[in-house]
């Protein structure tokens, strides 16, 4: 079992748990959140401004279909608006989950281990809002099932060479490995909370869900190996996720997307959004539900030096891009870049770079780092520049077509605005309900952590 | 709990012993292979790698199965893009081959990952045998611990080696909390 190595102090902030706890005490402290704390008036409160929120995605939807795309203010020549904006920025809010999930496992990064079931759900239920978005967008959803490749009467098959078509493998993929991934983390908790549950029905629910899991020395060797094959399978599959999205974008001859540079790009700005929704909603869930001990300061400085660094990868990207369009001598891509400095939308790129790239360096600062309130601030902003990044991506290189004459503008509509927001309402309704009814840290994880889980075989006797 | 009362050998799964630290747990696992038993295992609140050793824990079918569905995943993922591209609906655009390996590539890629995954799972879950919707262990009261704090031992009575009072005086040399039968 791999023991964090204590650093001193001036390389890691305190603890990855605090030294207090026992086998017994994480176990009832974390189960004891979803089945003996009682619904507070602020989780209500919570739940209920989100549950109002999700309301405007089901009208937002539903004037949709009455009416069909037309209610949102995209027309030619941006074709891309809201749909597309939305949807890689809830996937890239995904990629933080995996990434802590797998890629952390597999550089046993012990860490990890508190942090992440929370972020492995919110990269469930970003994906879920994600998928929303391409679906809404084909104008009829209900023959969404199009997009798949089965026999049918027209004797019509998906173009298998287009990227579109390749986010639908990815997307669907991504979504059924990570909760595949995702319950198999769960299974061991979920036996804890079935043999700690006082209540018939908790009993019989985490019963049922935990398949009968009985920690068995023999079950707990194939389920370490199935971890690793899932953790060594998904982290090729989170790079190859944001990547497809990118090819969207760069595999069309538009300029300002046709560049070699988007899909590392594509994957470091997801991460660096990932870990930005991470501390937007750790933070607050960390405070209200007293989960300092555990969810330490050391987690929230790793978090924002992971920002850190995926923020000057992204600021790379911007800097490469500007230059490409300066190196090409080609007149659109030239036109392109100065448009997005100087032309309609110049706010917006502005904005995205003071949000992208001078808003992370603050993270520089031991004293940032470790100050949860203005973590928090920070990674809200991290959240709104990278929309306005795609935003500016999306719209900007659109909306000035090739000729003059087939110039535009796009600006979105109260509908586009409503399934945007409804959106948002339906991740922080499951996170609340998450949140209330399933460990939101992986006990079993965090039990590995402690020192008394070190084997020290007795003398023999 | 049914730790003294006598029960008939039939009505027995099997004597479990509770240790209170991982060390204890992983000698006792290893004294208790080497005794020669062979239907015994250990439960414990979090995975001990010390314990694949110490029990000689060496099941590579979760890989092994893991391997073969990612290879069919990738074979069928390609297989799916050719075979619509070149048969299904061939579309001639400008001569370019029907068969376009790099621009298949993804296809195969996720189709990979997504069957590798899905057998990784399942294979794990169905080799564990789950669901069990019952099991002996459970009978033992202070077996919940199992799941928060505490290591159990357990020699099943379907062992050949296993003899009721005899099995019961090996469990005691290895100076468990407690001993307790399980009922069947």
């Amino acid at each position: 079992m791999a023991q964090p190595v204590e650093l001193p102090d001036t390389i890691y902030v305190g603890p990855v748990i605090d030294p207090g706890h026992s086998l017994a005490s994480v176990s009832d402290k974390v189960g004891g959140i979803v089945l003996k704390r009682r619904i507070t008036l602020g989780w209500v409160f919570g739940l209920l401004l989100s549950f109002v929120l999700l309301q405007n995605l089901m009208a937002g939807a539903t004037w949709l279909f009455i009416k069909g795309v037309g209610v949102w203010g995209i027309n030619i020549p941006v074709g891309w608006g809201f749909a597309i904006i939305n949807f890689v920025w809830w996937i890239g809010i995904g990629h933080a989950g995996t990434l802590i999930s797998a890629i952390l496992l597999l550089l046993n990064q012990s860490w990890r281990n508190a942090i992440n079931r929370f972020a492995e759900a919110m990269t469930l239920f970003a994906v879920m809002c994600a998928g929303m978005f391409p679906v809404l967008h084909t104008g009829r959803p209900w023959l969404a099932y199009w997009l798949l490749p089965y026999p049918n009467t027209m004797g019509l098959w998906p173009q298998m060479r287009s990227p579109l078509l390749w986010d639908v493998f990815a997307v669907t993929t991504y979504l059924t490995i990570s909760a595949v991934f995702w319950f198999v983390g769960l299974l061991p908790d979920l036996a804890t909370l079935r043999d700690s549950s006082k209540s018939r029905t908790g009993q019989f629910i985490y019963g049922a869900l935990s398949m009968g899991w009985r920690n068995s020395a023999r079950h707990w060797q194939r389920y370490e190996k199935a971890s690793l094959l899932l953790a060594g399978l998904a982290t090729p599959l989170v790079v190859s996720v944001h990547t497809v999205v990118s090819f969207d974008f760069a595999v069309s001859l538009i300029p300002g997307w046709h560049t070699t540079i988007f899909p590392p790009y594509f994957v470091a700005g997801a991460i660096y959004s990932g870990f930005g929704m991470v501390l937007t909603l750790m933070i607050p869930v960390r405070k209200f539900y007293g989960l300092d001990d555990i969810i330490t300061l050391r987690h929230l400085n790793n978090m924002a030096k992971v920002t850190l660094a995926t923020g000057l990868i992204v600021a790379y990207g911007y800097a490469i891009e500007a230059f490409f369009g300066y190196f090409s001598a080609d007149t659109y891509e030239r036109y392109m870049i100065m448009n997005r400095m100087t032309g309609p939308y110049a706010i917006f790129y502005w904005c995205l770079i003071l949000c992208n790239v001078i808003n992370p360096q603050l993270l520089w600062f031991k004293k940032i780092r470790t100050n949860p309130l203005i973590l928090w601030i920070i990674s809200i902003v991290v959240n709104i520049g990278m929309w306005l990044e795609r935003f500016v991506i999306v719209v900007t290189s659109l909306h000035r077509d090739f000729l003059p004459s087939s110039w535009g503008m796009y600006w979105p509509t109260i509908w586009d605005w409503a399934v945007y927001t409804g959106t948002i309402g339906l991740f922080m309704t499951l996170i609340f309900l998450f949140v209330r009814v399933l460990p939101m840290i992986t006990i079993f994880e965090l039990r590995m952590l402690l020192p008394g889980a070190e084997v020290k075989e007795p003398v023999a006797h | 709990m049914s730790g003294h009362t006598q029960q008939l050998e039939d009505g027995l799964y099997g004597l479990m012993a509770e240790f209170e630290t991982p060390g204890q747990l992983v000698a006792a696992a290893r004294k208790t292979r080497e005794a020669g038993f062979k239907k015994f295992d250990a439960y414990t609140p979090y995975p001990i790698h010390e314990l694949d050793d110490a029990m000689d824990l060496h099941d590579n079918r979760v890989s092994l199965f893991t391997l073969i569905g990612g290879i069919l995943g990738c074979i069928g993922g390609f297989s799916l893009a050719s075979w619509i591209s070149a048969f299904a609906l061939p579309l001639n655009i400008g001569g370019r081959p029907l068969i376009s390996t790099p621009m298949f590539i993804p296809v195969t890629f996720e189709c990979t990952i997504l069957v590798g995954g899905l057998t990784a799972a399942i294979s794990m879950i169905l080799l564990n045998g789950l669901p069990t919707p019952y099991h002996p262990v459970f009978n033992v009261e202070r077996f919940v611990n199992a799941s928060r704090s505490k290591f159990f031992l357990c020699i099943e009575s379907e062992d050949p080696k296993f003899d009721r009072a005899a099995t019961e005086g090996f469990l005691e040399s290895l100076h468990p909390e407690e001993i307790a039968e399980v009922a069947r």
